[in-house]
């Protein structure tokens, strides 16, 4: 199979695909959907469904990009541990500029397709075992170095060093080895074959660094803009790179990037005029910015979830029938509607977005059902028991789901103590050592990371300790699938199994909630992989004043 | 006569010295308990133990413990405040970014605040019971009640989100003229003013009143001495002692203790790379923040002690 893309035109924009994917929950198929796109009328009548969304795609069609102007963004966190070295990126703004300062390989689209970056051209002949990539000419590092394959398997072999403190370590063991074929092409050997290597490759923390760096602090790479401060904890600012190698990229002049851990004192700058875009939003507060007229609002189901762990082998999630029950106990519309103030997205015990490629829409949605859970809890044997919940302020919203829990838990039978635990050290300490608990997982890149990270049997992360044999070759087996509607039956398999059988309960998505100056441009796209457009907002964005 | 005051000093400092031994063998003990090491804390949510466990080397975190404090106390010692475990950054570099901000800030609000604080103790003290110390007794009771969260978050709705007078955040780095800075530091000042006036008023009040009963006073009173010399002359200099330990307990809060007002208007200082550092488990850069506290903390309370030694002949003849 050959990738040879240049740009891309999307032919379906998110806005759509979440037009087809409403009109699909309300009993049309994909075909029929997708038809009535056609139809001018669908978007007029969807808009205002999506809180934020809806402006920003019913008042402008194709808005030209302007060049100039200088805007400053804030986001949730910030520390003095802070780092330039895109290895070590744990936190939007970490992203937010390794995407800024840097390029990866690859980068994603809107559809999280992988498209060329600093590779021209990508291609595997053996299906996903070994890859070829060739990289753009006459590309150059911010301090003027050409970029070159030496540079490219510096990148990426680093984080195989375990005292880089690699975020990815586990992602990059498969690749075995990378090697010059000349001084453009470079030649991947994977371990295992994956077909989703260029988009393994375009996250942020496999970006590309000059080779030998070790010291990050300057910010060397070849991204758009070139860093013109760094203080870890404080702010960076970035300045356009005039030379960079994409066309009429970037937009703007200079972004300074600040955190800001409180989320009032970040609502208060955006809405005083002293930052432009924030993330990391309460719905309390998304409503308060929608009020004024100078700022909006953007919400994106990029797959990020909080999902209750029932250890499976452990009482009592070793009997499936409590498991089972348990999931049915989830009032989900209360659930995003109480505790998200309708933030988020109803979700089917299973981890997959509808954003993604991959996302299997014939799955029953799985219902708030009492009477069915005490049924099932009695089979269990286990009806009238009290049961310890381990929630934490570390996982967001369990402890409002674990209230709303304990609630429609208590007309089955079943009481539930809720254990709260510190947010400090929670991952390390709690998460996966309680039978019952709860965890926070971020969207991965593509659906097959996501499933080999957190439920392939084997995985370090199997949260619930769920293991079948079956999942596991199919999970294999779709990586080396090159033809495509087998692939995304393999995944269906895998969805419905993990919504069986898995000890994991997940009862709602929830968005990421931005808030930005309505002057900012270019906010209709969407790359729903996180916040600030997938964290690469950076180039994407213009300032319209 | 004189050669008690070097000696007094020389005495202080040494037991300054011992005092920072202790406290830095404490904040070592806490931090050990906490739970989580450096490694967990960076490597996050998602580590493996292979990856917690090469880091740990890497990171010297294997070695025991008493090694460790013992490293970390030769380098002190040599003034080698060590290389910050969370973001390889020298601890001195990362202190020298911030406690300028710090230090600018508490002398701004220094400058402000003592002599108004005096002044209102003053006042009230000399018209105790009349209307105006009434007054005073309320502004400053409500000022020593109302949390300073509360103060500032107030203060950047009105200021910042409603009339847009003020930056609701404080930049030290686009400071380019006075206006800039007297708008940033406008909010942070007035609410740190608020909490620090308030008790320094009161104990100065409190501390004057004390003199004013007392019989010499009334001697004074009774040889026609006027109101005004009464106080300043007469009352004033005997007050000094618990009025400079109020200030220096008030003024070392500003230090370490600002660090809800570094996050409500996120102005870099010292107080958050310490918060940060502890939740980063970051050893080298809690001890030095917590050497920097109790120092500034130990020599504000020595100075508090020597003005009242000196502005009491008694004492200072002794």
């Amino acid at each position: 199979m050959t990738h040879n893309k240049q740009g891309d035109d999307g032919f379906v924009s998110p806005e759509q695909s979440l037009q087809v994917y409403r009109a699909m929950q309300a009993g049309l198929s994909r075909r029929q959907a997708l038809k009535m796109l056609g139809a001018a009328g669908i978007v007029a009548a969807g808009s205002g469904m999506w809180p934020g969304l809806s402006r920003g795609w019913a008042a402008q069609a194709q808005p030209e990009p302007k060049r100039g102007g200088r805007i400053r963004m804030a986001a949730h966190s910030s520390s003095s541990s802070e780092s330039l070295d895109p290895a070590k990126g744990s936190t939007a703004i970490d992203y937010v500029r390794a995407y800024t300062f840097y390029n990866g390989l690859t980068r994603f689209n809107e559809q999280l397709e992988p498209q060329p970056a600093l590779a021209e051209t990508f291609e595997s002949s053996d299906n996903g075992d070994r890859w070829v990539f060739t990289l753009r000419p006459e590309v150059t590092f911010h301090d003027g170095k050409s970029l070159t394959p030496q540079d490219v398997i510096y990148s990426i072999m680093r984080h195989k060093d375990p005292g880089v403190g690699s975020k990815v370590l586990s992602m990059v063991e498969q690749i075995g080895s990378i090697k010059a074929l000349d001084d453009r092409r470079i030649e991947f050997n994977l371990t295992s074959p994956n077909i989703e290597l260029p988009s393994i490759l375009a996250i942020s923390h496999l970006v590309i660094v000059p080779d030998g760096t070790t010291d990050f602090s300057k910010g060397i790479g070849t991204g758009p803009f070139k860093c013109q401060e760094f203080s870890p904890g404080v702010r960076s600012v970035a300045v356009r790179n005039e030379s960079y190698w994409r066309e009429g990229y970037p937009h703007l002049d200079a972004i300074e990037m600040v955190g800001i851990s409180d989320e009032s004192a970040r609502v208060n700058a955006l809405l005083s005029g002293d930052v432009q875009m924030i993330n990391n939003l309460t719905g309390r507060n998304a409503d308060r910015i929608k009020q004024g007229d100078g700022h909006r609002v953007k919400a994106t189901n990029s797959g990020n979830y909080t999902d209750l762990i029932m250890r499976v082998d452990q009482q009592p999630g070793s009997r499936p029938e409590f498991v089972e029950a348990m999931k049915y106990l989830f009032d989900r519309e209360q659930i995003k509607h109480v505790a998200l103030r309708g933030y988020g997205e109803i979700a089917n015990d299973q981890p997959i977005a509808p954003s993604s490629p991959y996302y299997f829409d014939g799955l029953p949605q799985r219902e708030y059902d009492p009477e069915r859970a005490a049924a099932l809890l009695k089979k269990a044997g286990v009806s009238g028991a009290r049961v310890p919940i381990v929630v934490s302020p570390a996982a967001n919203y369990s402890e409002e789901m674990g209230q709303l829990l304990q609630q429609s838990a208590a007309q089955a039978g079943l009481n539930i103590n809720l254990n709260r635990v510190p947010g400090d050290g929670y991952w390390s300490n709690h998460w996966m050592k309680h039978p019952l608990g709860f965890g926070n997982i971020n969207a991965r890149p593509t659906a097959n990371i996501l499933l080999s990270q957190f439920f392939a049997s084997k995985a370090p992360w199997n949260e619930s300790g769920w293991k079948n044999e079956q999942f596991d070759q199919l999970l294999v087996a779709s990586r080396s699938e090159p033809d495509v509607a087998k692939r995304k039956q393999m995944y269906a398999d895998m969805q419905t199994m993990i919504h069986n059988e898995s000890g994991i309960g997940i009862p709602v998505f929830l968005s990421d909630v931005e808030g930005y100056d309505a002057r900012i441009g270019g906010m209709d796209q969407t790359i729903p992989l996180g916040s600030f457009m997938g964290y690469m907002c950076a180039e994407n964005i213009w300032w319209n004043a | 006569m004189r050669n008690t005051m070097p000696k007094l000093v020389l005495g202080r400092l040494s037991s300054s010295l011992l005092t920072l031994f202790l406290v830095s063998l404490v904040i070592f003990a806490i931090t050990s308990l906490l739970p989580g090491d450096t490694a967990q804390q960076i490597l996050g949510q998602f580590a493996t133990p292979e990856q917690v466990a090469a880091l740990r080397v890497e990171l010297g975190l294997d070695q025991p413990a008493l090694l460790r404090y013992w490293h970390w106390l030769s380098g002190f010692a040599t003034g080698d405040l060590g290389m910050s475990a969370s973001n390889g950054m020298a601890v001195s570099q990362l202190m020298n970014d911030r406690l300028p901000n710090s230090l600018l800030l508490a002398a701004i609000t220094t400058a402000i605040s003592v002599p108004v604080a005096l002044l209102m103790g003053l006042v009230a003290a000399m018209r105790r019971g009349g209307n105006v110390d009434r007054v005073l007794n309320i502004v400053t009771l409500s000022m020593v009640a109302v949390p300073e969260f509360l103060v500032a978050t107030i203060a950047v709705l009105i200021f910042a989100v409603h009339l847009g007078w003020l930056p609701a955040l404080s930049y030290v780095s686009t400071v380019d003229n006075l206006g800039d800075f007297v708008r940033i530091y406008a909010m942070p000042v007035l609410t740190l003013c608020c909490v620090l006036i308030a008790q320094m008023a009161r104990m100065t009040r409190a501390a004057l009143i004390d003199q004013l009963d007392s019989a010499y006073i009334e001697m004074a009173r009774l040889k026609g001495v006027p109101p005004m010399r009464r106080v300043l002359r007469h009352a004033l200099p005997n007050a000094v002692g618990p009025i400079a330990n109020a200030v220096a307990l008030s003024l070392s809060y500003l230090l370490g203790g600002v660090i809800i007002v570094e996050t409500i208007f996120n102005y870099p200082g010292i107080a958050s790379l310490m918060v940060d550092a502890v939740s980063n488990r970051d050893l080298a850069l809690v001890q030095a923040c917590a050497m920097l506290f109790c120092g500034a903390y130990l020599i504000l309370v020595m100075v508090a002690d020597l003005c009242a030694i000196l502005s009491n002949p008694r004492l200072r003849n002794r």
